[in-house]
Formats: C-alpha cells, sequence, structure tokens
C-alpha cells in the first residue's frame, strides 16, 4: 500500500471507527433494555455521555491520571491504524497490551481501593488475553505465511475455513475485552454493583470520556480482527458480526459476573485447547493441502 | 438541551433513611417506570455523577460522609432532597441526632416531598433538576 493511500485510511479509521464503536454501544444499551422489557435510552445515548464528560470539571485523583489515559486512548487509535493500513499484526497485538498497560497504571495512580482492584483485574484480563491474541496472529501466519494484515486480506475467505477454532478463541476474547457478563471483572458494567466500576472509578471528566472512546476503537479493532476471517465474503461477516453480536447480548443479560478465576480456567480452557488443536490439525494437514 | 441534561448519572446516598425513599429510588429504575430511557444512569461513584439523590434526615454520624460525598461530585452538580426528611427533617425534625433536613450540611436545588416519595414525584423532581443542572452548565461555560 502506498504512503498516500495508507494517509487516507488512517485519517478515515480515526474519523469513522469512534462512530461505528459509540453506535454499537447505543444498540448495545437498547437492546439490552428491549431484553429486559424497557424502553432504553436514545441509540446515540453513548455520544451524549462522552460529550456530557468532556464538558464536567477537571477534577483528579492524581494529575498523572490524564497523561497515562491519553497514552491509553493515542495507544489504541495507533493499534486501530496499525490494523487499517494493513501493518504488522503483532505489532498491532502488543500496541493493544501497551494499551491496557497505562489503562492499568491510571487506575493505579489514584489512591482507591476500587480502582486497585480494578487494576488488578484488567491486569489479569490482559494476561488472559495476550495468548490468545497470539495464538491468533500465529494461526493467520500459517495460512498466508505473513504477519502483515494486508497479505491476509488478500487470502480469499479461507480464515474461517482454515481457523474455526481461532475464530471462537477470538470471539471469548471480544468477550472478555468487551467488559462484558460474565467476564466483565475488571469494570463492573453496572455501576452500583460491588466493584463501583472497577478500573474507571477514580476518572471522571475528560480523562473517563477518553477511556470511553478508547474503549470505542478497541471494539472496532476486534471486530474488524473477526472480519478477516471472512475477507472476500463481505456479505456473510456482515451475518456473522449481527449473529455474534446478539449472542454476545444475550450472553450477557443471561449470566452473572464469574470471579477471576473461573475467568482465567473458562477462557484459557476453550481457547487455548480450540486454538492450539486447531494449529496443530493445520500442521499436520496443511502438508497434505 | 445540552448533552448535561441528555445524559445525568446520578448518586443515591441514604443518610438515615428508613429505605421508603429508597425503594422509590430503586422503582424508578425498573422497567415499570425505566428512566434510563432519558439516559439516567445509577452510578453509585460521586467521580462520575451529576445528579445526588439524598434520602433522610442526616443524623450526626453521617453528615460527614454526605459532605465528603458532595465535594467529590465535579461540577456542574445538582443535589435533589428526596423525600421529607431529606426535605426538612420530617418527623424526626426535633431529635437530638437529626440534623433536621439535607440543606443543614449541603446546598440542595430541588427538594421533592413525601413519605415515602411516589416514583412519579422522583421522576418530576429529576427532571426539574436537569433544567438547574442546564444553568449551572451554562454559568460554568461563561466563566471560562
Amino acid at each position: 500500500m502506498n504512503v498516500l493511500l495508507s494517509i487516507i485510511v488512517a485519517i478515515a479509521f480515526v474519523l469513522i471507527a469512534p462512530l461505528l464503536g459509540g453506535l454499537f454501544m447505543g444498540c448495545d444499551r437498547v437492546l439490552t433494555a428491549r431484553m429486559q422489557s424497557r424502553v432504553g435510552p436514545p441509540i446515540l445515548q453513548p455520544f451524549y455521555d462522552v460529550a456530557k464528560l468532556w464538558h464536567k470539571e477537571k477534577a483528579f485523583n492524581n494529575p498523572v491520571e490524564t497523561i497515562f489515559t491519553t497514552a491509553y486512548l493515542v495507544l489504541m487509535v495507533l493499534s486501530g491504524v496499525m490494523f487499517t493500513t494493513g501493518g504488522n499484526i503483532l505489532l498491532m497485538v502488543f500496541a493493544l497490551a501497551l494499551a491496557h498497560t497505562f489503562l492499568i497504571l491510571a487506575a493505579y495512580a489514584a489512591n482507591a481501593p476500587f480502582s486497585h482492584i480494578g487494576a488488578e483485574r484488567e491486569l489479569i484480563s490482559v494476561m488472559i488475553t495476550e495468548p490468545v491474541l497470539i495464538l491468533i496472529a500465529a494461526g493467520f501466519y500459517m495460512v498466508s505465511g505473513s504477519f502483515q494484515v494486508i497479505d491476509l486480506f488478500i487470502v480469499d475467505g479461507s480464515g474461517i475455513i482454515l481457523l474455526p477454532g481461532i475464530f471462537v478463541a477470538l470471539c471469548f476474547v471480544i468477550l472478555l475485552r468487551l467488559r462484558k457478563s460474565p467476564y466483565d471483572i475488571s469494570t463492573s458494567e453496572h455501576a452500583h454493583q460491588e466493584l463501583v466500576k472497577g478500573v474507571t472509578t477514580s476518572f471522571s471528566g475528560r480523562n473517563l470520556a477518553k477511556v470511553e472512546i478508547a474503549h470505542w476503537f478497541e471494539l472496532v479493532i476486534l471486530v474488524s480482527l473477526a472480519i478477516l476471517f471472512f475477507t472476500h465474503l463481505l456479505v456473510f461477516s456482515a451475518i456473522m458480526i449481527i449473529v455474534c453480536f446478539t449472542l454476545l447480548l444475550i450472553i450477557d443479560n443471561v449470566f452473572p459476573r464469574v470471579t477471576w478465576k473461573m475467568t482465567m480456567k473458562s477462557i484459557w480452557l476453550i481457547t487455548l485447547f480450540l486454538g492450539v488443536l486447531n494449529l496443530v490439525l493445520l500442521g499436520i494437514f496443511g502438508v497434505l493441502l | 438541551m445540552t448533552s448535561a441534561s441528555k445524559s445525568p448519572w446520578i448518586l443515591h446516598y441514604n443518610a438515615s433513611s428508613c429505605n421508603g425513599c429508597d425503594i422509590e429510588i430503586l422503582a424508578a429504575l425498573t422497567p415499570v417506570y425505566d428512566v434510563e430511557r432519558f439516559g439516567i444512569i445509577n452510578t453509585g461513584n460521586p467521580a462520575h455523577t451529576d445528579i445526588f439523590l439524598v434520602t433522610g434526615g442526616v443524623n450526626e454520624q453521617n453528615k460527614v460522609v454526605l459532605k465528603n460525598l458532595y465535594d467529590q461530585i465535579p461540577e456542574p452538580k445538582v443535589v435533589v432532597a428526596v423525600g421529607i426528611c431529606a426535605s426538612s427533617g420530617g418527623v424526626f425534625r426535633d431529635c437530638y441526632n437529626i440534623s433536621g433536613g439535607v440543606d443543614t450540611i449541603i446546598p440542595v436545588d430541588v427538594y421533592v416531598p413525601g413519605c415515602s416519595v411516589r416514583p412519579e414525584a422522583l421522576i418530576e423532581g429529576i427532571v426539574k433538576a436537569l433544567g438547574i443542572l442546564e444553568q449551572k452548565r451554562a454559568a460554568m461555560e461563561e466563566r471560562k
């Protein structure tokens, strides 16, 4: 991809991704409300929330919070830009991990117990997802022989056929990263619960808005990672996303939050088993293909 | 109408209430009344709060907590005294340990009387609070 095109794609990503992410979150809130036979907020509610937070008074527990939350947002955007411009998938995964490190640092910077519990659990969730994300990158490498996202786009829709186990692993990562039940361990999804808001408890105003926007970016990045499995099958991938999204909402509404140990056991058991099995089978039969 | 009144997040504190009004506050969040229609979320966290709902007449033990919570809420913020005890102390007004209303400790913007307060009255009170929130935000923008 030439430089000019990369710049255009990067700018388009920075502008469009938060809109898509916010709308996705809005749909989530409306559909969740409907599942509980409520009317629910307007679909644009996440944007109203962020706009409101942006105009709140600047109040900190610790001034470094601003630096860390900004770094979280910037690295998340950078990771997304790496992805959309067809960059290295490993570098993208590391940028994601670094982004989360800054969020954890921001939560630790505040002298608040709930914030610290949230930070510890966020650390655990990063620990859980990193091997799975590396596994996903390894899977793509085995299919396309390259870590460049641009080369993965060219692979003609064989992602889902050759890597079904890896795809299921990615779905679990999305569930954990969206901080949804049963895996909302680092920040309770509803703020009046025993964790208060976990990792975001001490943030207010603009810092919280930045964390929220970064979360939208992350959602878009993870969903586009899922789309990689369906390149050249775009209609099918759109259907798959809607199906997965509905399934995710049902899971979110049906299951209560599990403990961090249960989170680790269930996600690692399922993802590492399916993911590694997938890679081993691909390794054995790949030679025959 | 700006984003301030489209996304009011509430904090609920029970300052020695009998729980009657607290149950009504939670009732307002149930499918019957569903205040999330207006973007209202029960946060339980002063750092995320716009509207502070206080129930009860405030006793000696919790007036420090009340003041502390109020100070932790970033501007613009609105305080709603929910129920007659929070508004004036109610029947407990002359008790030796009761301050006699939330406004003896922190400034109150909206009073919603009732024993216990009805969810409809509470929602009406919060809608009034939204107007005040708008004014406070406009005043804050002017000061900048």
